[in-house]
Parts: structure tokens; C-alpha cells; sequence
């Protein structure tokens, strides 16, 4: 028999449609799966395996009845702890919401419960998404199935969307729901070997996702081909009234015209990328993409984007101070945590709950965002950090006048230790540094595993496109996918 | 710009964040070490360039004035609305006693 | 120019006044989310996922409070931005659940505007004076904070939370409390004519936050401070009247005016500081990033123009010059949009009644609602709203005076049958046989009969006492029970006393 959990989405959903196996043999595996791992990769905060067979065998049974089946029929996902899910608790992985089991379920979610698919758990990630490793979270921190060949050290997955990264390096699942506000898909889908997309802004409803930085905050899906997560983001966007900067443009059938053949389309290099001291196998693995494009029948040009350098300042002063204001209502008054010292007053109460709540990375850029947002600062951090970041999409627009798609690596490095960059703030925000101009302009932008790095741990090649060509990032990240052969996996050691 | 001890008490108590003198001495040169990071954004001639406000060309739709027309967004849920209270009572939310 | 003073210990002080009112639009849902905003309903029923500030949930603006702030805007002659922008304004309160307002700061729907309060000599506004406002801009409302159920807790209501309002902020243009009485009274006018804001202060539909500062003539301006929620017109004035005092008592023995936010205690008719708003806030305003900028297009600021009704400043005018009524009645019957409405109904069943134009009947038909009619509700306890008579009834019944079927004073009697038993007037005059007799050989024997019986009397008035003619029909009047018709009465008195 298969072994149920090597399968990717597309041969699941298949294999259910077809009558190879029954989804609730599916659902089984995978919780086995999950089980097997918790331990020892922490990657769900919370686990649902009845939530998972109970899907599964609705879509069994709809099969039986002659039903039409959904896109995403008998696949068992992980939910990003960041989505709201009805009845199961969602913490973003922060103690200010332990316990907290929303009455609602996000527009993201419900749309894949529709569409067939089955909640295996909750993931863990960085603490309200600010991270880059996934050491935030109040839950622990997620340990990447990934380890450098005869060293047991602790890997980081990446973050923020790590625990989904993890278990699907880690066949712990087939496909999750990631979140990518400067990098949190793409950046732990390059440290794990896997795919994953962060759509144009407005593709998928933000509604129901606890929220970070509203206007960078993109949810998408993460599975181990682009083909996956084709077929999931079309189960996961859509048109959402209840979330005013939704796109109201129908959904694209993306998995069906996905074609590696890239023959006319140009391919642009951002020569403000070449940064110094990049780490010879992140530009090898960057020339080894252009070769493979080019094999592909694209034009490689070079592009400029001369405020690239000035994207990730611009970007630790407009998230946190999004942040700073979308984090006030975690007061400890409607939900989640409420810590009221002996004769403390509503003030003091507040000050103690978020203290107490909070970990020190959210409360450190709650503060920056604070700060440059108050009195006297405003202009010269939010409304420059505004303006900078008009140039860095203008840099965009003249580049995708040359270029169809910009190629460009997905982070600088590898991944990293668990506690290698913990301790300087600065260093772990620049990891970001690939990822973050994307977001900042609002484009769709994919991460694909492009090889390996000398320690045999898996680098990504990120493809980033014009608004709403979600469809020619997927296809350059085909071209890719089928050129790069990247067949690495962890070795099972949990 | 620069932050010292009593301006990050100060932001603190803005945020509500209850911080201890020693936090606050750690975060002193944490908080001016990404602000001295974040001031290079200060030497980008921006001259004529106005600050982003939407980031994918998008007009802001309005809703319908029709009550409860989506019960995910509507009222009537008073339950819903206290489930997860950390103290409710009579249907109201609690909190310490306010004086006005 | 107000000679509104503050007679200080030193001398004369003036007082300078502005208005930021809130006016909750009227709209069924609230202003991000479909929750109800019907008044008084059971605590947090009205309140959805959204207005609760659950995690992950989004404002989606409703248009209809959008529209009726545009159409506020183009009742005071303001300028409508086409491009405005939602704000956050942060801070942190029980009754703040997202622990920031949705407001506008940067970029209001409405910019400059004015209105013109008129004068009122006995008030002390020896003329019209138009007030500025700089501003109208949307937010949201806050929940409500109750402090007397529970020993050591306040409860926390959110059915108010998220309900639209409008902040309508003036310029310190106003120098007395009758004038911001005047102001508050004519803004309230005004928006329950556009339809915008039901006005209703007792239910906090309407509250002003007042900044008051005071100054010696021709100095500059004071430090100013702000109180918070009065929620009448009367209490505006004695807030500012009470602030205003206690400014000039500080100044003059020393001291200095503070910025701060203070209350007003009606029951004391004083203000007080806010204790729980003493901080000096940094709301820390910027962009809401859950919502793109509002913009407008041409055709819905032109359909919100073309739905405005005639508005109160018009309606007088046209009252005045096109149906002839006194400045007096023109403006009583201009002050609530409810009064003109019925006014106008009157009219046009009046001159239907009496098959004559408006103009030809307006003097009778605004003469009797601003003295008999007024008058007789009031006397009856009851109003506009609640009078058991229709503009259509009471049409009928000045049909009847004017076609000389009754006269005025039995119109009067009819009129308190019509309130206490609801029928209408040709009923009540037939029944009770009212219609006024002008058979002259009935009405000559009568005054032959009256004269017989005073003949003192006539040879006085023949002697010169030509005030005894009053007496005359008096008399006659009174044998006939009130209803001979006076016109013929005097015709035929006079005649008879030749």
C-alpha cells in the first residue's frame, strides 16, 4: 500500500476521486502522522484529528452518493493558528488568547472546510506572526524536521509561518495555510524544501485572521508543489464583502493553466539584489534559477529597483506601527487573557494583562510602533516610511515595464540555528531582506525549493509578479520546480 | 532621535505594557538600535511623493444599510459576543470600576 | 457683536465659544458592521462580532451614513471632499473594544460650512450671525460604561459601540450661551430637516462637547477647556455660563486656566474635571489600514443634493415673501421640520377647502395653528405628533369660519370638541346646531327686543357714548346663543341705533 502521507494534495485529491483510497484513510495517516511528530516538532499548537476524520468522511460518503466533490476533496491541511476557527481554540500563538475559542470561523478557513478539505490542527508560528524562526511563539518553538548532516542542533523552520512549514516538510501534512505579512510564507517555504505563494493583496479575505499589519497581512497557501498550491489557492481567494480591501475579481483557474513553458516572457534581475556578502550557494542556486528559466524559452533581463535597500527600515516602521494599533484590543475586557492585580484599577489592569500576555518580541515592536506613530514623530517615520514606500512599488511598476517577472533568492541564507539570530533583534529582521519589498508593494510572490546548500539544507528561489499575475509567477515556479528536480527530504529522525 | 529610560516608560504606558525599571534599561538600547536602523529611511529625497494608501489600485466598496443581512456580521448574538469574557455578568461585560 | 460680558472683580471679561456636536446619523445599521442602532434595546444585543473587536474582524463602511453626512454637508453650505480618509485615533477605555476609534482626522467628508443663527433681541443677538464650521466628520461611537450596578465593577455595554456619528465642529464664533443656544438649536433644526439625525438630546442622539475660554476684550485668546457630552441646549448654556465664570474667578485671583477635559453636573448645573481623562492623550492618529480612502463620485454628491428637502432658512423665506406671513409665525412654523410639514398640509387642504389659492389663505390658516391651535393642544396637554386632528380636519373646520358657517369663537369651542372627542368639525356644528344665524328678521327682532329692554343705554349712546355699542352686541350676541353672525349683527345694530 502507498504510503498515504508522501502524497502530494493533487495525488490525494485524485486518488479520493478516483477510489484508491478513502479519504478517512488519508485523515488517519496524516493524524498519525501528526502524533508521531508532536513531540518532538512541536509544529501544531492544537491538534484536531477528529475534526480531520469527520471531514474526510463527509467527502467519503458525498463520493458514495454521486456528489460533486470540491477542490479540495479528502485533503487533510493544518490551519495557521492566526485563522479563526469556530469552537477550536486560536491563540496566534500568544498567552494573551490562550484558551480563547472564537464563535466564528474566517472567510480563508471556511472556504477549504467547503471545498472538502479537513483540519488536522492548529500550526504554531511566531507570536502574532513577528518573527523569522518561529522562536516567539508562547507555545514553544517549532523545531524544522531539517538538521545539517551529523548535527542534531536544532534548525529553525522559519517563520512566521514555521509550524506550517515544518509539517509539511516533515509529511505531517500535505498542505497549510501560511500568512505573509513581510516574508512569513515564503521565507520558511525556502528554509523547508517546500512551495508556497502570497497572492496579491486582496486575493484572500483577511477576515477572520488575527491581524498583524492590515495593510501588508496576505494569507496563502504552502504545500510541496506548485501544483498544490495552485489547486489550494484557488480553494483559499475569493471576493469577500466583509473585508473592504478585498479584490472583487473572480478567481482564476490557475492549476489548469499552469505551463512551464515560458516562451516570450522575460524575466528580470534586480541588480540591487546582489548584495554584498551573499552566500556563494544562495547566488549559485540565483544563477542556477536564471539558467533554468532561460531553458524555459524566457528572456532574462536586468532590472533595477533602486529603493530595495530602503524596503526593510520601511518595513519595521509600518508593520509595528499597524501592529501597535491592531494589537490595543487584546485588553484583557472581551477575551483571552485578563491578569487584575489586587486593587488594580482599568488602567492598571490593561497594563498587566498585555504585559503579561505579550512576549518580548511583540512587546518590543508594539513600542516601536507606539512610538512612531506619537506625537511629534509621526511625520518623520509613518508619513516617510509612506512615501518610501510609494517608491519601492513605483520601482516595481517601471521594472514589470521590462519584465513579466523579477527572479530573485527568497532569503539570504539557509536556515539558521534555533537561537543563532534570537538575541539581535536587527540581524533576525534582516532575513527579510528578499521578501519584504514584495510585500511592501502589495505583489503576488512565491518561494520554490531550488537545491541545496552545501550542508545539504534546503535554499529557495523566489518569483515575484505583477498585481493580479498569479498565474505567470506559478508558471515561472513551474519551470523551475520540474528543472530543479529538488527530491531532498529530512531524514525521519523524530 | 533617540529614546532614553523615561521616554520608554513613557511609550510603555501609552502601549499599556506594565514594564519594570530593568526592562526598561534592556530596552533602551534595543529600541535605539532599530531606530538609528530605521533613520536611513530620513535621506530618500521624497520630494513630490505622496505617502502609499492603498497598495493595489482598489476603490473602498460601502455595505448596504441593512441590519443583520450577514450573520457573521450582524447582531442579535449577545452569547456569542460573551462567550469568551473573562467575566461577564447580566449580559454586560466587567470590569474594574471605572470613576469618571 | 454679542455685549455678552462676564462682570469680573477687575472688569469686563469676554467669552469665546465653540461646539464639536455629535449627532448620531440615522442610519439602521451601524457605521462598520450590521448591527442594529435602535435605542434601548436588552445590553449587548446590538453588538456584532465586529463591534465587539473580536480578533481578525474588518470594517466595511455603510453607505448610508456616508450619504447623510454628504447630505449635511450640502445643508450648510460646506465643501464635500471627494476624497477622505478614515483615521485611527488610539487610546484605551472599557468602552473602546478595538482600542482605537475609527474617525477622521486628516481628511474629513466635509470641510468648511456655516450656518446662520438668527437674532433674538431679548436673548442679546441684536441681529443674524453666521457661525463657521470648519468641519463634519464620521466615527464611530463608543460603547457605555455603568458604574452603579456592582460594588467594585463596571459593567460594559457595546450597543452603542460603532454606532456612525457625525462630529460637527464649529469655530469659535460664538460669544455668549444664547448664542450657542441659538447655534445647537438651529444645527438641530437643520439636521432633523435633511433627515440626518433624529436630534433627539434626551437620548444622546445629540450631545456637544463645549470649549469655553474667556478673555479681556480685544486680547488674545484664552486657554480654553473642553466639556464633555451636555446633552441639552439649556445645559449648554449653563455650562458655559458656570465655565465661563469659574475662568474669569481663576484668572482673577491668580490662577491659570488648565487644558482639560471637564464634565457638567446638571443636577448642580456646575462643570467638574474628568479625573479618568486626565492624561494628556497622544492618540497617535494614522491612516486605518483596513480601509482604502473613501471616494466619491460626482453623481452620488449630486444625488445626496437633489434628495435635500427645502431647508429651513428657504422655507421661512419663502413663508415671508410668497405666502405673506409675519417674520414671527414664518419662523415658528420653520423651527421643526414636523411644524412646516403639518403647516404645509393645512394649507393645501385649506385653500382646497375654500377653493382659493395658498397665498389667500396662508394668513388665516398660519394665524389660527400659531395662536388657536398651539394654544389649544397645549392646553389639552398634548402636540403635533400626538393631536388627534389632521391637517385635513382642522382644514375643514377654517372652511367653516371662512365661508361664515360659524364664527370665530364657536370655531374655538368647536375646536376643544374636535381634541376631546376626535370628530370632526361639519359633525360637532351640525349636531350641536352651531351654524351661525344671518337670517336678518330673526337677528331684527332680537336687537329690537335688546333695545327695548336698555332704553338708558340708547339714549347714552345717542347722547354720544358710542362705546356702548359693544354692549349692543354683546347683548345680542348673547340671546342668540353666540351664533348670529357679527358681520350682520353690526350692520343691523347700527342701522337700528341711526
Amino acid at each position: 500500500m502507498t504510503n498515504l502521507t508522501e502524497l502530494t494534495l493533487a495525488e490525494i485529491r485524485g486518488g479520493v476521486a478516483a477510489g484508491t483510497f478513502k479519504a478517512v484513510e488519508v485523515a488517519e495517516s496524516f493524524n498519525a502522522a501528526v502524533a508521531d511528530a508532536q513531540a518532538a516538532l512541536n509544529a501544531f499548537i492544537v491538534t484536531t484529528p477528529e475534526a480531520a476524520l469527520a471531514a474526510a468522511a463527509k467527502v467519503d460518503a458525498d463520493r458514495a452518493a454521486g456528489k460533486p466533490l470540491g477542490k479540495m476533496a479528502g485533503v487533510p491541511i493544518g490551519m495557521k493558528d492566526l485563522f479563526a476557527t469556530k469552537g477550536v481554540q486560536t491563540t496566534a500563538a500568544s498567552k494573551i488568547l490562550a484558551g480563547f475559542k472564537p464563535e466564528y470561523e474566517s472567510t480563508v478557513s471556511q472556504k477549504l472546510w467547503d471545498a472538502g478539505a479537513g483540519m488536522l490542527g492548529k500550526l504554531n508560528l511566531d507570536q502574532f506572526a513577528m518573527g523569522s524562526s518561529n522562536e516567539t511563539s508562547a507555545f514553544g518553538n517549532v523545531i524544522s524536521p531539517w538538521r545539517r548532516p551529523g548535527d542534531t542542533a536544532p534548525l529553525a523552520p522559519g517563520g512566521s509561518s514555521g509550524g506550517s512549514s515544518a509539517a509539511i516538510a516533515a509529511r505531517l501534512c500535505p498542505a497549510a495555510t501560511g500568512t505573509d505579512t513581510g516574508g512569513s510564507i515564503r521565507q520558511p517555504a525556502a528554509f523547508t524544501g517546500i512551495s508556497g505563494i502570497k497572492p496579491t493583496y486582496g486575493r484572500c479575505s483577511r477576515w477572520g485572521v488575527v491581524a498583524f499589519a492590515s495593510s501588508l497581512d496576505q494569507a496563502g497557501p504552502m504545500a510541496r508543489t506548485v501544483t498544490d498550491c495552485a489547486i489550494m489557492l484557488e480553494a483559499m481567494a475569493g471576493f469577500d464583502p466583509k473585508d473592504a480591501t478585498s479584490l472583487d475579481m473572480p478567481v482564476p483557474d490557475w492549476s489548469a493553466a499552469l505551463s512551464a513553458d515560458l516562451r516570450g516572457k522575460k524575466v528580470g534581475i534586480p541588480r540591487e539584489y546582489r548584495l554584498d556578502g551573499l552566500s556563494a550557494d544562495v547566488a549559485k542556486s540565483w544563477d542556477d534559477g536564471i539558467a533554468w528559466l532561460k531553458d524555459a524559452g524566457a528572456e532574462v533581463v536586468d532590472v533595477s529597483l533602486p529603493h530595495s535597500k530602503y524596503a526593510l527600515p520601511t518595513y519595521y516602521i509600518i508593520a509595528p506601527a499597524e501592529a501597535s494599533s491592531n494589537l490595543a484590543r487584546y485588553d484583557g475586557v472581551r477575551y483571552g487573557l485578563r491578569d487584575l492585580p489586587d486593587g488594580a484599577n482599568l488602567q492598571d489592569m490593561y497594563a498587566a494583562t498585555r504585559a503579561a500576555g505579550f512576549g518580548p518580541e511583540v512587546k518590543r515592536r508594539i513600542l516601536i510602533g507606539t512610538y512612531v506613530l506619537s506625537a511629534g514623530f509621526y511625520d518623520a517615520y509613518y508619513t516617510q516610511a509612506q512615501k518610501v514606500r510609494t517608491l519601492i512599488a513605483r520601482d516595481f511598476e517601471e521594472a514589470f515595464k521590462q519584465c513579466d517577472v523579477i527572479l530573485a533568492p527568497t532569503a539570504p541564507s539557509a536556515a539558521f540555528a534555533l537561537g543563532e539570530k534570537s538575541a539581535d533583534p536587527l540581524e533576525m529582521y534582516l532575513n527579510d531582506v528578499f521578501s519584504v519589498p514584495a510585500s511592501l508593494a502589495g505583489l503576488p510572490a512565491m518561494s520554490v525549493p531550488a537545491g541545496v546548500d552545501a550542508q545539504g539544507l534546503p535554499l529557495g528561489l523566489q518569483i515575484i509578479g505583477r498585481p493580479f499575475d498569479e498565474q505567470g509567477v506559478l508558471n515561472a515556479g513551474l519551470a523551475i520546480e520540474q528543472r530543479a528536480a529538488f527530491s531532498a527530504k529530512p531524514e525521519k529522525w523524530w | 532621535m533617540s529614546v532614553d529610560t523615561a521616554t520608554v516608560a513613557k511609550i510603555a504606558s501609552l502601549a499599556r505594557i506594565k514594564v519594570s525599571e530593568a526592562e526598561v534599561q534592556a530596552m533602551v538600547p534595543e529600541l535605539n538600535g532599530i531606530l538609528a536602523w530605521v533613520e536611513q529611511l530620513g535621506e530618500v529625497n521624497v520630494a513630490g511623493v505622496e505617502p502609499m494608501t492603498a497598495v493595489i489600485p482598489n476603490t473602498l466598496r460601502l455595505r448596504a444599510d441593512v441590519v443583520n443581512a450577514d450573520p457573521l456580521t450582524g447582531g442579535d448574538i449577545r452569547d456569542a459576543v460573551l462567550a469568551n469574557a473573562p467575566v461577564a455578568e447580566h449580559g454586560f461585560f466587567g470590569v474594574p470600576k471605572v470613576i469618571e | 457683536m454679542s455685549n455678552y460680558r462676564i462682570q469680573g472683580a477687575t472688569g469686563e471679561w469676554e467669552v469665546v465659544i465653540g461646539l464639536e456636536v455629535h449627532a448620531q446619523v440615522t442610519s439602521n445599521a451601524k457605521l462598520f458592521s450590521g448591527s442594529a442602532t435602535a435605542f434601548g434595546a436588552e445590553p449587548n444585543s446590538q453588538v456584532s462580532l465586529v463591534d465587539a473587536a473580536m480578533p481578525g474582524m474588518l470594517p466595511v463602511p455603510n453607505m448610508e451614513c456616508i450619504r447623510q453626512a454628504v447630505r449635511t454637508g450640502i445643508a450648510i453650505n460646506a465643501q464635500i471632499n471627494k476624497w477622505s480618509r478614515f483615521d485611527r485615533k488610539n487610546y484605551f477605555y472599557a468602552d473602546l473594544p478595538q482600542g482605537y476609534q475609527i474617525s477622521q482626522l486628516y481628511h474629513p467628508l466635509v470641510g468648511e460650512g456655516s450656518l446662520t443663527i438668527e437674532a433674538d433681541e431679548k436673548a442679546g443677538i441684536p441681529e443674524p450671525k453666521t457661525i463657521g464650521i470648519e468641519r463634519i466628520h464620521v466615527e464611530q461611537d463608543a460603547g457605555k460604561l455603568m458604574h452603579d450596578q456592582h460594588p467594585t465593577m463596571s459593567y460594559v455595554d457595546l450597543n452603542r459601540s460603532g454606532v456612525a456619528l457625525m462630529e460637527i465642529v464649529s469655530r469659535p464664533d460664538m460669544a455668549s450661551p444664547a448664542e450657542a443656544g441659538a447655534y445647537l438649536s438651529k444645527l438641530r433644526t437643520i439636521l432633523r430637516y435633511v433627515g440626518s439625525c433624529d436630534g433627539n438630546m434626551d437620548q444622546g442622539s445629540m450631545r456637544a462637547d463645549v470649549n469655553v475660554s474667556v478673555r479681556r476684550a480685544g486680547e488674545a485668546l484664552g486657554t480654553r477647556t473642553e466639556t464633555k457630552n451636555v446633552n441639552s441646549v439649556r445645559f449648554v448654556m449653563a455650562a458655559i455660563e458656570h465655565e465661563a465664570n469659574r475662568q474669569v474667578d481663576v484668572l482673577e485671583a491668580g490662577g491659570t486656566i488648565v487644558q482639560e477635559t471637564r464634565l457638567f453636573d446638571p443636577d448642580t448645573g456646575s462643570t467638574r474635571s474628568m479625573r479618568s481623562k486626565e492624561d494628556a492623550h497622544d492618540y497617535r492618529y494614522f491612516p486605518d489600514p483596513d480601509l482604502l480612502p473613501l471616494e466619491l463620485t460626482d453623481a452620488f454628491v449630486e444625488e445626496c443634493r437633489a434628495s435635500l428637502p427645502e431647508l429651513p432658512d428657504a422655507k421661512r423665506a419663502r413663508y415671508v415673501d410668497g405666502l405673506g406671513l409675519s417674520a414671527y409665525n414664518a419662523a415658528v412654523l420653520t423651527a421643526e421640520v414636523e411644524t412646516a410639514r403639518w403647516f404645509e398640509a393645512l394649507l393645501s387642504a385649506t385653500a382646497a377647502a375654500q377653493s382659493k389659492g395658498e397665498a389667500d389663505v396662508a394668513k388665516q390658516a398660519s394665524n389660527w395653528l400659531t395662536s388657536e391651535f398651539f394654544g389649544a393642544l397645549n392646553k389639552a396637554g398634548k402636540d403635533l405628533a400626538s393631536s388627534p386632528i389632521s391637517p385635513e380636519g382642522a382644514a375643514e373646520l377654517l372652511a367653516l369660519v371662512g365661508n361664515g358657517t360659524i364664527s370665530g369663537s364657536i370655531a374655538k369651542a368647536v375646536l376643544e370638541k374636535m381634541l376631546e372627542t376626535g370628530e370632526g368639525a361639519n359633525a360637532i356644528v351640525e349636531r350641536e346646531g352651531l351654524k351661525q344665524n344671518s337670517d336678518t328678521g330673526a337677528i331684527e327682532a332680537v336687537i329690537a327686543d335688546v333695545l327695548a329692554k336698555n332704553t338708558d343705554k340708547v339714549e347714552q349712546y345717542k347722547g354720544g357714548k358710542e362705546a356702548l355699542f359693544g354692549f349692543f352686541v354683546g347683548q345680542t350676541m348673547k340671546a342668540m346663543q353666540g351664533k348670529a353672525n357679527p358681520g350682520i349683527v353690526n350692520e343691523l345694530l347700527k342701522k337700528a341705533l341711526a
